[in-house]
């Protein structure tokens, strides 16, 4: 295995833990590498790319939603998304029970639909695999 | 000898389970591997040279490499110069670089 490859297993719910900021940074990190990064997204972590989530404004600082800028795991995860442009680094796969389990179904472009037989294919053929579990 | 990698996420002192890695880490040291901490997120509230029970000090002097991100310290309000002997301030790209070494089994807690 010449080319390095990491594989990640996300399971945080988005805005739940600083553990989906850290994958993120990794995932960022190794893409301007030049590594190839497979996601796969399991249990909660399924509504990270989901395109239904809307910045807010904050009522208690009496911002706007343009002042606030608030930040959404999807424009983190279509950022990655396009990293290479064509020749896509980045390899994102929903678990498929997992996003019927939530009705999660309307991701962002680019996220694949999957099962763990997916997840274990992509350790397979990784450098490393890291799996960042729920506390 | 293999290369283990141990991602410490949590604050010992809300989380007693940390003790796991302590020694998981120092029986893989005593047993010839390369093993390195890296302290990210809450796992970093245990560096300060100032922080009461921290085991951080002893593991350091095994041999044992121990590595606080740089991202994790600053949100915290922790400088390098408050840090324990022995740890080094760090970043996400040189986990990146240690994830993706031949041989290197990770384990996040």
């Amino acid at each position: 295995m010449t080319e390095k490859k990491l594989t990640l297993a996300l399971m945080d719910p988005p805005y739940e833990s600083a553990n989906s900021t850290t994958a993120f940074r990794i995932i960022s990190a190794a893409l301007q590498k030049g590594i190839r990064v497979n996601v796969f997204a399991y249990e909660g972590a399924v509504c990270l790319p989901l395109k239904d989530q809307t910045p807010h404004a904050n009522p208690v600082k009496n911002t706007t939603i343009e002042e606030e800028e608030h930040p959404t795991t999807k424009a983190f995860v279509s950022t990655l998304l396009e990293i290479g442009g064509e020749d896509r680094l980045l390899t994102w796969v929903n678990c498929g029970l997992c996003v019927d389990e939530r009705g999660a179904t309307n991701a962002v472009d680019g996220v694949k639909r999957g099962s763990p037989a997916d997840f274990l294919k992509m350790a397979q053929e990784s450098t490393n695999t890291l799996v960042i579990p729920t506390k | 000898m293999a290369n283990y990698l141990f991602i410490e996420s949590r604050d010992p002192f809300e989380s007693r389970d940390t003790r796991f890695v302590e020694e998981t880490a120092t029986a893989l040291k005593q047993r010839g591997n390369d093993v390195t901490i890296f302290l990210l997120q809450n796992g970093v509230f245990a560096s300060r040279q100032n922080a009461r029970n921290s085991n951080l000090a002893g593991l350091a002097q095994t041999g044992i490499r121990i590595l606080a991100d740089d991202f994790s310290l600053l949100e915290r309000g922790i400088t390098t110069a408050e840090l324990v002997s022995g740890i080094q301030p760090s970043d996400i790209e040189t986990l990146v670089d240690l994830l993706v070494q031949r041989d290197t089994k990770a384990i996040w807690h």
